[in-house]
């Protein structure tokens, strides 16, 4: 990735990039009050009077959202506080049934953690790059206002009042679009291994704010804008590059960048100003007087620790270690529902000849290839990692060939049997028997004379042209080996 | 046949139980003196069914030969900052005016689980920010006491001021309080009636309506000593809805009761010698002085030194979080909303606001909002949380040569209704002994100690250690039967 620059008239500008990801914590219940978190959910079913805000009414924390955002800060090998507190975030907006949302400004659950970022996607072992993440910290997220279900009125949705979120802040440390991309991209597949965040853009659960500047390369920081709740990677690259585009104009005609908050609009790609710190709310914050200081115990904090999964990066390390290529260890661990039926494969391998790379080779191509045309992902595969390993078993083994096990994996994604079934009800089990395959050779040679005369003129190409007539009259089921052995000795005559 | 209305919790306890009257005899008695003494203006709602209802249930049960529950048969008055399922709640504010919960609030329901019987919901100072009454929306409290030969109208105190008239007038054996900066302990001194307030955490605050959540704490309020450790030990209790409710077990308070103060020691904190107490006052705190000692105590001076920035730091803190804790009212989910002829959001909670809020509660949410705003918040909030750091600390430091404090409840007698309220900072100066305590989260009683020139209540304060109710109850127990009050309001209403 070579350095991004925009070129202006005055020369080249340089592009500081900081987001601030709030992700929903997986949980049955939201931060503060016992209500269910479903999405979907028919409006304001999903309601306790806590996020109702009705008199009276109290948070307290959830342990497990709580103990979510301790493991992603681990996850990141952030510094986890074991002491911090709530603060009142205070604003009037009709989503917002209390007149203030639960934060934490002053003390953050998570501190300083690092994400690495591939620069090179295609290419997991070339440069990387460590992006500082500032801090973690856990909050309510707000309703919704539905303003196209009356024509004069606003409707209110409080489904989503009080669901955790976790605001995941990183320093201003992204060059480009693309270094972007990779962060979102990298952050996202660390809180689904985690289990913390299903990371759905599409459904909300994970959304960014985008700061942007721009400067000369090597002058101090610009002034930012922040972009609001940008919802899909493609659309922060968009709103980046627009932004940075639009910066750079306004510089170079002699303006000056206000720092403002903006909005990212999806049909034009373009971003406009939604209001200017001037109109910033002054949000008065204060602990929340309703909440001790949330303290951490140690064995907490183990437990959050040993809870932990293989995370992406040593997932990958070990697969490299086990002879796959870099390639196929950086795809086989982007997801961790891939990575999961991955690791399932090598267990069910345990015991048998085959090799973990074949499998790997055998998983991106073949496995890949059916689901992409099956249009499935991997947790749908008709196809379990111990059927899989199985196949490749009788593969490594000599029992079916290339191309048998070609056919026998269709079978397996027609009718989900395993191989070694399919393999003995339609006696598709590869022979290595000399006596039959001479026979067949034999025939072969003499149904094609003309050849033979070729090739014993000199013509050796045509080798394949024989292998191939044998394998046809066999159905594939000939070990290929043997076949080779016997058609030299065969043509030599 | 005795005035039933004349007994106390205890006599009534200990009646209903032996079989000397009904239950319903009790609640129909107490049912007709509430409903005698509408000129008070202390119920904003009566419930004489439920206390009916509460009656019946004990005599049941004492029919069938069961153990009768701790406040079987007797009947209370309840603040109305209770929430109480089914029965208008409305902190005596036109904001909440209508307002029905769905939920019962978990003192009230301690006390209903208890046996205890609903007279009726008791008129308070507006969100309980006040010290006379006069702040409540529906129109003030009359105190049933007068000074001689004059029928000026006087204060009963506040906020918790229905239930100190329900109590002194008797109307109720019993009533609920709540006390932020003294609204159970000046009322009390103001109408010749005992109140505690507990340390924070003993009473869960759900669903009792938050003024200001770090300070609030409910308490009973009754005609002696043992009939509030009675009260108080059925409304304590942990409750996991309340994250600062303390985790520990209900001691038995009544069964401890002891005015044997023999090795224990009574400090007297010298910065409560404000400049301009009135002789009456003085005298008062020296008679209970020499109680104490009477009692066997040993007399110690203490020094608190940050006494004199306790109010201030109060009239901060509570203020401040008051204005957060008040945000919930905008007129979108519950309660008023006024919304005027083509008004959009922000006009309609300028609009609902102005018209449900009275006076009292605009000053302190305007005064919360200042002093959290961006420049001011370090000045006056963090400041004010320093000062109550070190009041605590002075506490602590007192409580190493003393076991309770005594001083002054308030630094007059009741005052005539109007007397002060042109005058805001006068009527704070109400809170001047009550506030240091509520700052530490320390359990305080008034207890009365003699009447004044007038002829009209003072009261003396004991202050504990924290979960020391029990040697608050026991050195108040002491002064209320050396100081042989008996003195009763003459019925004029």
């Amino acid at each position: 990735m070579s350095e991004y620059r925009i070129q202006g008239a005055s020369g080249e500008w340089e592009v500081v990039i900081g987001l601030e990801v709030h992700a929903q914590v997986t949980s049955n219940a939201k931060l503060f009050s016992g209500a269910a978190t479903a999405f979907g959910a028919e409006p304001n079913t999903q309601v306790s009077l806590v996020d109702a805000a009705m008199p009276g009414m109290l948070p307290v924390p959830n342990m497990e959202c709580i103990r979510q955002a301790v493991r992603t800060g681990m996850a990141i090998d952030a510094q986890i506080n074991k002491w911090s507190r709530f603060d009142r975030k205070n604003y009037f907006y009709a989503d917002l049934p209390q007149g203030y949302q639960i934060s934490q400004l002053y003390h953050p659950l998570v501190g300083e953690g690092t994400i690495e970022i591939s620069l090179d996607e295609k290419n997991p072992d070339g440069p990387t790059k460590s992006i500082g993440v500032e801090r973690i910290h856990v909050e309510q997220d707000a309703g919704k206002l539905m303003h196209d279900q009356h024509p004069t009125r606003s409707y209110v949705d409080l489904n989503r009042s009080g669901v955790a979120l976790m605001e995941i802040v990183s320093r201003p440390d992204m060059r480009s679009p693309a270094e972007a991309g990779a962060y979102l991209r990298k952050l996202r597949a660390i809180l689904r291994y985690v289990g913390s965040c299903d990371g759905n853009m599409e459904e909300g659960s994970m959304r960014a704010d985008v700061n942007v500047s721009v400067r000369k390369p090597g002058d101090e920081f610009g002034t930012r804008t922040e972009t609001k709740n940008v919802n899909s990677v493609r659309f922060v690259m968009a709103a980046i590059e627009y932004e940075a585009k639009r910066q750079v104009a306004v510089l170079e005609d002699g303006g000056k960048i206000v720092q403002e908050t903006r909005l990212f609009n999806v049909e034009s790609g373009t971003t406009r100003s939604m209001r200017s710190k001037e109109d910033a709310h002054d949000y008065r914050y204060f602990p929340d007087p309703d909440l001790l200081p949330l303290e951490l115990t140690d064995a907490f904090v183990e437990e959050c620790r040993a809870s932990l999964p293989e995370l992406p990066d040593a997932k990958r390390r070990r697969y490299e270690a086990l002879g796959l290529t870099a390639y196929n260890a950086g795809v086989l661990t982007a997801e961790v529902e891939t990575a999961r039926w991955f690791d399932g494969l090598l267990d069910a391998l345990e015991g048998t000849s085959a090799k973990p790379a074949q499998a790997a080779n055998w998983v991106a191509a073949e496995l890949f290839g059916a689901l992409n045309r099956l249009g499935k992902d991997i947790t749908e595969s008709p196809v379990s990692p111990a059927q899989a390993a199985e196949l490749l078993a009788l593969v490594a083994d000599g029992t079916l060939s290339g191309s048998l096990s070609k056919q026998v994996f269709e079978i397996m994604l027609e009718t989900g049997d395993g191989p070694s079934k399919i393999v003995e009800e339609r006696g598709l089990k590869q022979t290595s028997d000399t006596g039959a395959i001479e026979a067949v050779i034999a025939e072969v040679l003499e149904k094609n004379p003309n050849q033979l005369g070729q090739y014993r003129a000199g013509k050796e190409a045509l080798f394949g042209f024989f292998v191939g007539q044998t394998m046809k009259a066999m159905g594939g089921k000939a070990n290929p080996a043997v076949v080779n052995d016997l058609l030299k000795k065969a043509l030599a005559g | 046949m005795t005035d039933l209305t004349t007994l106390g919790i205890t006599a009534i306890r200990d009646g209903v139980r032996d079989g000397q009257f009904k239950a319903r005899e009790v609640a129909e008695a107490f049912n007709a003196k509430v409903a005698g003494a509408r000129a008070l203006n202390a119920f904003l709602v009566e419930t004489p069914d439920h206390a009916l209802a509460a009656a019946d249930a004990a005599d049941a049960a004492r029919a069938a030969g069961e153990t009768l529950k701790p406040l079987a048969g007797v009947p209370i008055g309840m603040k109305d900052l209770f929430a109480t399922k089914g029965v208008a709640t409305t902190a005596a504010s036109k904001i909440l005016e209508g307002f029905v919960p769905p939920y019962e609030s978990t003192v009230s329901q301690n006390l209903w689980n208890a046996g205890a019987g609903m007279l009726g919901k008791l008129n308070l100072d507006q969100f309980a920010m006040g010290s006379s009454n006069e702040t409540s929306a529906f129109g003030n409290v009359i105190s049933p006491w007068r000074r001689p030969n004059d029928t000026a109208p006087l204060a009963p105190g506040g906020s918790s001021g229905g239930s100190s008239t329900a109590v002194s007038a008797g109307l109720a054996p019993g009533a609920t309080g709540t006390d932020t900066g003294g609204s159970i302990r000046q009322p009390a001194a103001f109408t010749g009636i005992s109140g505690i307030k507990p340390t924070y955490g003993r009473c869960s605050r759900w669903g009792t309506i938050a003024f200001a959540s770090s300070l609030d704490q409910a308490g009973p309020m009754a005609r002696d000593v043992r009939d509030c450790a009675i009260m108080l030990e059925a409304m304590a209790g942990f409750d996991a809805k309340d994250a600062t409710s303390l985790k520990l077990d209900v001691p038995n308070w009544e069964a401890a009761l002891s005015a044997d103060l023999k090795g224990k020691k009574v400090g007297v904190p010298k910065e409560y010698r404000v400049d301009g107490m009135p002789a009456e006052i003085e005298a008062l705190w020296q008679q209970g002085i020499d109680w104490m000692r009477d009692a066997g105590a040993e007399i110690v001076e203490v020094s608190l030194p940050h006494t004199k920035y306790a109010l201030p730091a109060y009239y901060i803190i509570a203020p401040a979080e008051a204005s957060s804790n008040l945000a919930r009212y905008d007129g979108v989910r519950y309660g008023l909303r006024d919304l005027p002829e083509g008004a959009g959001l922000q006009d309609m909670y300028a609009a609902t606001r102005a018209a449900g809020f009275g006076d009292e509660v605009k000053r302190r949410i305007l005064i919360g909002t200042y002093v959290l705003s961006a420049g001011f918040y370090d000045a006056y909030y963090t400041q004010a949380q320093k000062v109550r750091t070190l009041i605590a600390r002075d506490f602590e430091r007192a409580f190493g040569e003393c076991d309770v404090l005594l001083t002054p409840t308030a630094p007059s007698a009741a005052f005539a209704l109007g007397e002060k309220q042109a005058d805001p900072l006068a009527m704070y100066l109400n809170d001047v002994f009550t506030v240091p305590a509520s700052l530490a989260g320390l359990p305080a009683m008034s207890v009365p100690g003699g009447l004044d020139k007038d002829g009209l209540p003072l009261g003396l304060q004991i202050i504990g250690k924290a979960l020391d109710e029990q040697g608050v109850l026991n050195a108040s127990l002491a002064i209320e039967q050396r100081a042989g009050f008996t003195a009763r309001p003459q019925a004029w209403w």
